[in-house]
């Protein structure tokens, strides 16, 4: 699996992502906002971090770049593509997930740990997740509120399409266990195909151990197994 | 070509909640302000541009607003064209 990650001016987390393509055993490279070709890749991953410094509103500069031209169409093409944090919100911003993702309704930015639960385990991300399973990763943002019509949100429901909602240890998505103050306490989505999935959580920073959880790995474990099948490599 | 100032405001939709609005209200309310009802927070632009009209020059604002200056999700934005000599207009 070659997995190109397109790293911004204020990027953070593109070695975190790096690392953690290597650990599931895939081919992380880095491509500069710049560039207009992606190459030969299988995915594409936005990583999280203050792209521009926020500046205008959390990921819209990023969105003007030249490499966006190449991941629009790489997407379109049906390549799987995964947006996290900072990169969620380009998604939105480009137009390539729907909504926008507001100010946290705190006002506060939050670092902290989160439970989500899974809403879905039919996508080539989360296939190697059960439904109803809760995993613990870090959230780090100040706009992750997510933010959409009422219509646009029940059709994101009723398609399947919200991966990962904010839980209590219960499993159940209460006002105290919403971060942020999120739409149905969503936290992740995957678009209309299936193949391009943003979430405010970071899933690479939960794939080891020493970092308080390996519940992140399973996205990326399924994309290599996807890209990779067993036996074709 | 005339050089004209695109004064450009940005804000939060109606209905949207808005939580910095919300916490300046509180602030506000705190100062013993009483009868505020709601505040939003918005920005304003100003843009520099030649054009050779005004309406050319609110056309491509409103352009420039579809394209990046405004989310089409989450806000509204309104555009005033201005013919003045920069020096006279506030920064």
């Amino acid at each position: 699996m070659k997995v190109a990650i397109i790293t911004f001016p204020g990027s953070n987390c593109d070695y975190d992502l790096y690392k953690c393509v290597q650990l599931v055993g895939g081919s992380p490279d880095f491509v500069w906002h710049r560039e207009v070709e992606l190459g030969n890749v299988d995915a594409v991953m936005l990583p999280g971090g203050f792209s521009y410094g926020d500046y205008l509103r959390a990921g819209a500069i990023a969105t003007m770049s030249p490499v966006m031209d190449s991941v629009k169409a790489f997407a379109a093409a049906g390549g799987p593509v995964v947006g996290i944090c900072n990169g969620f919100q380009m998604l939105c911003e480009a137009g390539l997930l729907p909504g926008a993702l507001l100010r946290n309704d705190s006002l506060l930015f939050v670092s902290q740990d989160v439970l989500l639960r899974v809403e879905s385990d039919s996508t080539v991300f989360t296939r190697g997740y059960e439904v109803g399973q809760v995993l613990r990763m870090p959230i780090a943002h100040a706009e992750g509120n997510y933010h959409t019509d009422p219509e646009t949100l029940d059709r994101l429901e009723s398609e399947g399409r919200v991966l990962f909602r904010y839980v209590d240890a219960s499993g159940k998505a209460t006002a105290d266990a919403n971060p942020n103050g999120s739409a149905r306490s969503i936290a992740g989505i995957v678009n209309e195909n299936g193949n391009v999935m943003g979430m405010m959580p970071h899933p690479e920073r939960a794939v080891e151990e020493i970092l308080g959880s390996v519940d992140g790995t399973g996205i990326f474990e399924a994309l290599l197994a996807h890209l990779s099948p067993v036996g074709t490599t | 070509m005339t050089r004209f100032r695109l004064e450009i405001r940005v804000v939060p939709r109606p209905g949207l909640l808005d939580p910095e609005g919300k916490a300046i209200q509180h602030a506000l309310q705190s100062l013993d302000y009483e009868g505020i009802q709601d505040v939003r927070v918005g920005k304003i632009l100003y843009l520099d541009v030649e054009a050779s009209s005004a309406d050319e020059a609110r056309q491509r604002g409103h352009a420039m607003c579809q394209r990046l200056l405004a989310n089409p999700v989450t806000e509204d934005f309104q555009i005033e064209v201005h013919e003045e000599s920069p020096a006279e207009i506030p920064a």
